[in-house]
Formats: structure tokens, sequence, C-alpha cells
């Protein structure tokens, strides 16, 4: 991973909207007084949620402002944790997880389907403009490997025809179903579960 | 306090409570290798360089962050520790550049001089080095962002420090990068301490650039004269070049900061220099020698009535210099008319309290109050002001402010800006002298701006005699300061340069009422030259020397032993780095050889008498009686206006530096679109 590009086309403006104001205002009453600088990452991600999927520098400054902190605070914040994302993502946003156990599964085909179908460059807007892709890192489903994510959802068991499908589907406008595309509930095993039978709820 | 018992190598020691082990090793006489530890700064514990070994630990421990504990037993001479570092210093080096010979820091270099000690000399690092990009941090910081090994002192001393949270580090681990918000140039002044604390030549002066190396430089350790707080400083030179100004550590004065405007106005000693005595012939100057200079002017003496003899003493005089032109006015040519301000300023000369900084600079940390009375310290005296900001941040002191002056780098509450606020203050209605009375160590800064208005004599003598009828200044405390803004200002007012309250000798100036007047490196008077014989003496072709009818060159305060007092009243002695241009005199000696002209004798027969007279002088001068008695003053209802300041203009040297002059047009162009908010 390499330090996190800042879109060149920046909003001149940004505000949250009501409801996010709503909601800053109660993640900021969550800490003490005179630590509102805390919600800083809540404040961050609800920008992200509102200004589609992605950070421009008038939100990081906005917030910065919101919570009377220097603006250079807020831009590490933003450039450090990965999942912020810094300039503009498809709508479907699609996340590859390359870590040990998936790339043991194919990850990389993968990648290689994504670069394909969607664009050549990771980070890239595909050329209807709809998607984009990007690797990252370990997003804990190592049992359901590989998998990827679309925006809030997990895609599990996954392999080059069945994400060609799924991607197929998004170009089209659809939300793919999420969770396992080998049948799989959650995470158990193929053919119903072999312990714990007993427990309802295990 | 309690002392705590521990072991260093073997040694017994005994330390305060509260000490982390590095400080205790120090104590024991080891020296442990760091980068990111600066006893000045909040400690980071990042760079792991400092690794020492504790008995009962099984890993080695960061000392710098580890508080040290009774019975602690430390070693920092086994195999264990030389190890680690070893591996520390590996790993700091597998991606920092090998361009020592092309980098600044080279000989002055923390990593390369821990390297001879701890690295080794083959990389077993094959792949590729990290190479960041340059940042853009302003005129006065180089960057080379690859060298940067994230010590993130940079970063700490703009956030606690200087007060200019601009500097940060964005993204993270081996993509970490030191850089301002956006690039910005950093908007403290400051700022050029980042290269000093700099371990490594991330960060390098901008001016200086491939200019010298710092074995080359002859070194000099000197005062500064850019402001009235005299911080210590070391000139390095190369020839007569002056390179570069670093600060001196005096932890009474500028700890071991200085300012932006006292590190690079350095350049100005080289440019605009007058270095001939030069004569006005049908507007034009034209190149004279010595002699014809003195005889020029010692005619027009001899043909003029002595009272129409005026002379102007400028902000960067030495006292000796003053010493002398006081005896040449008094003695030689017997006028009255000698006046050491360029403005209104209200000054009690009476008693030495009367203008100094009686809390001390050190004082201002314990001050438990703090009220600004027209002055913006941040820009007449920044190294004082960093000391209120350090109180602030430990203390979070309440301070108050007469008048908005802007961004201190901490916040104050601002009263508004009449002279009511005095009265109501001095009749006790007010809650502000409520609060001085409740605190123990109140501090009240009186600025030129204040002291400057028609009020100034009534908003000095109310003040003080509010801190007196309440036995508010005790022997052991003095809330009351005044904050001059030039060198030469506390060294004039204890020769007595002033002559009288109103600065009448202006006013007649003003009225063009001199035929004869002497700028002794005076620039900053403001009137419209009539038919006056003007006399220049200084350094930098300026607005002085523009309206002089006769100039005649002399030395800056790196060319010239001199005294100085600074606004505490310590005596300090600037001592010579270089030596005036052309034929430039050391100032002292001008006025002296004119006397000898005028008299047939000098003034004084060498440097020594001249040093023994003015000691003498100053030492009479220092026991006058403290007079009771307080003139009351009538009230005028008037605004208290802060005076602008121009910073990096505010004197002749700064005005000829090229590195000021970028700094003054980035400073404005950032208020003009506004990009600063």
């Amino acid at each position: 991973m390499s330090l996190k590009k800042i879109s060149k086309d920046q909003p001149k403006k940004f505000e949250f909207n009501e409801r996010n104001i709503e909601l800053a205002k109660k993640m900021i009453n969550n800490y003490p007084e005179g630590k509102q600088q805390s919600a800083v990452m809540s404040l961050l991600y609800l920008a992200q949620r509102q200004n589609n999927n992605w950070i421009p520098l008038a939100a990081m400054k906005y917030i910065a402002k919101f919570l009377n902190m220097p603006y250079i605070k807020v831009y590490e914040v933003a450039t450090f944790y990965s999942m912020y994302n810094l300039s503009p993502v498809g709508k479907f946003f699609y996340q590859v997880c390359t870590t040990t156990p998936c790339m043991l599964r194919g990850a990389y085909k993968l990648v290689d389907v994504c670069k394909k179908k969607i664009s050549n460059k990771e980070n890239e807007i595909s050329s209807d403009g709809n998607s984009s892709w990007m690797e990252v890192e370990c997003l804990g489903a190592c049992i359901n490997a590989p998998m990827i994510q679309i925006n809030d959802e997990y895609y599990e068991d996954l392999d080059e025809k069945k994400l060609e499908n799924i991607i197929e589907q998004t170009m089209k406008g659809k939300k793919p179903k999420p969770g396992s595309y080998r049948g799989r509930v959650n995470s158990e095993p193929e053919n119903n579960r072999t312990t714990l039978v007993g427990i309802k709820n295990a | 306090m309690t002392m705590l018992k521990l072991k260093v190598n073997d040694k017994d020691i005994e330390i305060e409570e509260g000490l982390t082990v590095l400080q205790a090793c120090e104590q024991a006489g080891v020296e442990i290798p760091r980068f990111c530890y600066h006893e000045k700064l909040s400690i980071a514990g990042n760079c792991r360089m400092c690794l020492v070994e504790m008995e009962k630990s099984p890993k080695p421990i960061a000392s710098c962050a580890m508080p040290a504990a009774e019975g602690m037993n430390i070693k920092t001479n086994t195999p264990l520790v030389e190890k680690a570092r070893k591996g520390v210093m590996e790993f700091l080096l597998a991606n920092h550049p090998l361009d020592c010979p092309v980098c600044d820091q080279g000989g002055e270099c923390d990593l390369q001089d821990q390297s001879m000690y701890y690295g080794i000399d083959k990389s077993r690092f094959k792949e590729n080095k990290r190479f960041v990009p340059e940042k853009y941090m302003g005129p006065l910081i180089k960057t080379q962002m690859t060298r940067c090994i994230h010590c993130t002192r940079c970063v700490r001393f703009a956030t606690e420090v200087a007060g200019i949270p601009e500097l940060g580090a964005i993204g993270r681990g081996e993509d970490m990068q030191i850089t301002t918000y956006l690039e910005k140039a950093m908007e403290s002044e400051l700022s050029g301490n980042v290269i000093d604390l700099c371990p490594v030549g991330a960060l390098t002066s901008k001016p200086y650039v491939f200019e010298a190396r710092p074995w080359e430089l002859k070194k000099t350790e000197t005062i500064d004269v850019m402001d009235a707080v005299g911080s210590n400083i070391r000139v390095d030179t190369y020839g007569w070049e002056v390179k570069r100004v670093l600060p001196r550590i005096n932890e009474e004065i500028n700890e071991e900061w200085i300012s932006d405007k006292t590190r690079y106005a350095c350049d100005g000693l080289k440019s605009q220099r007058l270095d001939h005595p030069l004569k006005k012939i049908n507007n034009e100057f034209k190149k004279i020698s010595w002699k014809e200079a003195y005889e020029t002017i010692a005619e027009q003496i001899k043909i003029t009535s002595s009272d129409k003899i005026a002379g102007f003493i400028g902000d960067l005089t030495n006292m000796e210099t003053m010493f002398v032109t006081k005896e040449f006015f008094e003695k030689t040519i017997k006028s009255k008319n000698l006046e050491a301000r360029d403005d209104n300023t209200y000054i009690n000369t009476e008693e030495r309290t009367n203008y100094l900084f009686n809390s001390q600079i050190n004082g201002i940390e314990e001050a438990d109050f703090i009220l600004l009375i027209g002055v913006n310290p941040r820009l007449e005296a920044t190294m004082l002001n960093a000391r209120i900001r350090k109180n602030y941040v430990v203390n979070k002191t309440e301070i108050y402010s007469i008048g908005d002056v802007g961004d201190q780098t901490y916040p104050y509450k601002k009263l508004s800006a009449e002279t009511k606020i005095i009265k109501e203050i001095y009749e006790n209605k007010s809650e502000i002298s409520k609060k001085i009375l409740d605190s123990k160590k109140p501090l009240v800064i009186i600025g030129n701006s204040a002291l400057n208005l028609k009020s100034g004599k009534f908003i000095f003598e109310n003040i003080k005699k509010f801190l007196v009828d309440n036995k508010k200044i005790t022997d052991e405390w003095n809330p009351l300061n005044i904050l001059p803004v030039n060198a030469s200002s506390v060294g004039s007012y204890d020769l007595n340069l002033v002559n009288n309250e109103e600065n009448l000798t202006l006013k007649k100036l003003k009225e063009n009422d001199f035929e004869i007047v002497f700028l002794i490196g005076q620039d900053n008077l403001k009137f419209k030259k009539k038919a006056e014989f003007i006399v220049y003496i200084g350094s930098h072709g300026d607005n002085g020397a523009e309206i002089a009818d006769v100039i005649l060159p002399g030395a800056t305060y790196t060319e010239q032993d001199g005294f100085f007092t600074n606004l505490e009243g310590k005596l300090q002695k600037a001592y010579r780095a270089s030596f005036p241009p052309g034929e430039a005199k050391e100032d002292y000696k001008i006025l002296n050889e004119l006397s000898e002209l005028l008299k047939r004798k000098k003034l004084f027969q060498n440097k020594d008498e001249l040093i023994d007279n003015l000691l003498n002088y100053l030492d009479l001068n220092q026991k006058k009686i403290q007079s009771k008695n307080f003139s009351s003053v009538d009230y005028i209802d008037e605004k208290i206006i802060i005076n602008p300041i121009d910073y990096y203009y505010s004197n002749v040297i700064a005005r000829a530096s090229k590195t000021m002059s970028e700094c003054r047009s980035i400073k404005t162009d950032l208020k003009k679109t506004g990009t600063e908010g």
C-alpha cells in the first residue's frame, strides 16, 4: 500500500446535511467535555457516507472547524486509515481481499478479473463510471476465501466466473445477492453442520 | 521531593522523582544515543535508539519513555544493548539515502555521528530505497524528505512550542510523510527552529543551502539585536561573510530557540551596505575621503549655534556608540537635543524599574494572571511570547488583552480597547482589578502602542499607582512590565537619552527647527526635510541615508564589539564576528574622531577608556533613589490602537534582507487571498 492519492477535482464546499449534523452531535456527546476531538473518526465516516463514499478536502476542513481542531490533525487521521477514500470511487466499490488465506485460494485471479472487467488500474473508475476496485488487507472472512466487499456487503466463496457474473449484474445497475456463492449459510460447512447440532443458535 | 536510588552500570545514583531512565543515565554521566527525544519537547519514544537493558526485563527498554523507579538496575554497555542499537541503526539506514556528500547537514548530523558508533559498514538491505517527494514549507525551510527518519521532533515543536499546529505526519508505516497542511508555508515566527531540531538533513535552511560546511566556519558567540529580548546567538562566518545565525542556549532568555528574524535577517548584512563616506553634491552622492567628510561637517557645526543641532539615535545602536554620542553632544558641541526615541513613547526614567521587564523572562512561567495592555508580544518580542505560551500550556493561565492583537498562539480574552478600562482598573471598579488583586503573581505588560498614545502617561502612572497602592510590587515579585521593542531602547534609557516626556526634540524636528541633524543609525523618523544639513552615521543605505547630506559608513552588530541592555535590564556584550566593509568604521570611532577635529582632542583615547567610563556611568545611574511621588495625570478618553507591526521589515538589516522580503510577501499574499482561513 502506498500513500493515498488525493483527488485533483475537489468540490469547493461541503456541509453535513441535517440528519448528519444530528448524528455528529450525538457522536460528540459520547465523549467527555473538552474531548470532542475524539469524534473525528466517526465524523469522517459520516462525511464519506454523505459524499458518495469519498472524503473531499472541503469535508476535512469542515470537520476540523466543527471539532475546533487543526486541519492537519484531521488530515493525518484521514490519510492514516485505509478505509477512508480520498478520491472518488465507483457507485459499486469493489474491495478485493488479497491477504494470505484469500491469496492462497486464488484472490489474484479475482484481481485479474477486476482488471479485465472494471478498469486496468486500481482505484480507477470504470469507463461507464459505475464501478472501481482496489486491493485491501484482510476483511476477516478467511473461512469463505476468496472474497470481495462491494459497498457494505460481503461476497464470498468466489471464483473467476462467479465474479464475472457479479460484475455483469452491477454493470446493469443491479445489486447482486450478498453472501456465499457456494450455497453456504454464513461460514457453516457445505453440507450442513456436523457439530453442535443440538444447539439452535450456535 | 522524594529521591530515588537506582543503579546505572553498577554505579549508585540518587535522582529526583519524575525523571526518565534516560535523564537518570545522563545524571550518572552515561550518554545515551537518541533521535526523537528532546528535553524541551514531549516524549514520543518512536526512534528506539535509546534502548538500554534493565534488570528483570526480558527485552531492552526505550529509556526516554520509561520513568525511573526505585531500585532499577540499568545497564548501557552490555552486548545486548549494543546489538539492539546496531539493529535500530540498520533499520534507520535501510531507507536513508547515502547522500551525505551533498547534504547540508553533513558534519553536524546526529545520524552521521551516531552511525559512526553504532552503524555497520555494509548494508544487508538489497531492495530499493523509499523515495519521498520534497515538500514546500515556505521560503525558510528546505526539505529533502527522503532523508526523514520520522522522529516527529518538528511536528512536536510546531504544536507545542510554536503553537502553530501546521505540521503533521500523514500516511502510516513506511509511507509516513511529514508535511504542512497541503504544503503551505509555516505561519510561525519560530519556524526556523525545526532546522536545528531535525537530527538528519530532512529539514535544512533554504537561504544557507550549499553555502558552507560547518567545519569551515568561524563561530562567534554573541547576542542578537533584532528585538529587545537579546537572544543569545552564535554567528558563523566564512571569511568576512556572515553565513548563518544559530541559537545559543540561555535558559534565562531564549532557552534554545530564536525567532526567524534573528536567524535569517543575516543576509541583510551583505546588501545595501554603505562602504565609503559620501557627500551629496547637486542631489548626487559623491565618494569623499573620511578627512573631507569630517571637515565638511566641522565647517557646518562651526557656523551653527549649538541649540540648532540635534541628534537621533537608532534602534540597533550599541551602548558605546550611544555614550560617545552623548559625550559628543554634551561636551563637544554643547547641545541638549539628543534623543533615542523615534515616537512619543512615554518613559519615566526616574527609576530603573519604570522601563524594564521587571518580572524577568523566566518569571513569566510563574505568573498566574497575565494582562496585556496595547502590546503584541508575538511580533514585538517573539521569544518572550513563547514563554507566555509555555505558561499557558502548563498552567492554563488566564490571559487578558486590552485591544485585539490577533493570533498570539494562545487563547486570550479581549477587552474593549479604551482608556476607560484603565480608569476602571485603577478605581477598582473592573473585574480585572479584582483578578489582579486575587492572584499571587500577576503580570501586567504595557507595550509601545499604549505608551505611544496621548494617554500613555495616564496608563503607565495609574497602573503603577494601582499596583503600588495594593502592595502588589514586592521585593520578590514586580508585576509591572514594559515591553520595549528595540535592542537599544533600555540602554538609551539607562544613559538618559530621553529628553523630555513629549519628545520635544522630535516635535522641533518635524517643525524643521534644526539646522544640523545627526542620525546615528536612525532610519525610522518620519519628517519632511527642508533646509537641514543631515549627517547619517550607519551601516545600511535606507531611509536615513537617502535624505542625508553626508554619509559616514558604520558597522553592524556582527562587526563590532558592543554592549546591549536587554528588556530585563541585563547588560550583554555582542562580539565582533566579521569586519565592516570597505572604508566603514566601527560606530564609536566616528564621532570620537570628529570630536578630535573640532576640539583637537579625542573624547576617549581608546576603547578601554570608553568602556570604563560607560560602566561607571551605568553604575551611578542604577543607584537612583526610588521616588514615592506620583504625578497625577489627567484622564483622556481615547481608543487604545494597536500599531500594526511590519514584522519582517522592522529594521535596516531586515529591510535589506532578501529572505525577509520573501517572508513578508508570502505573509501579505496570504492576507490578500484569505486562504489562511
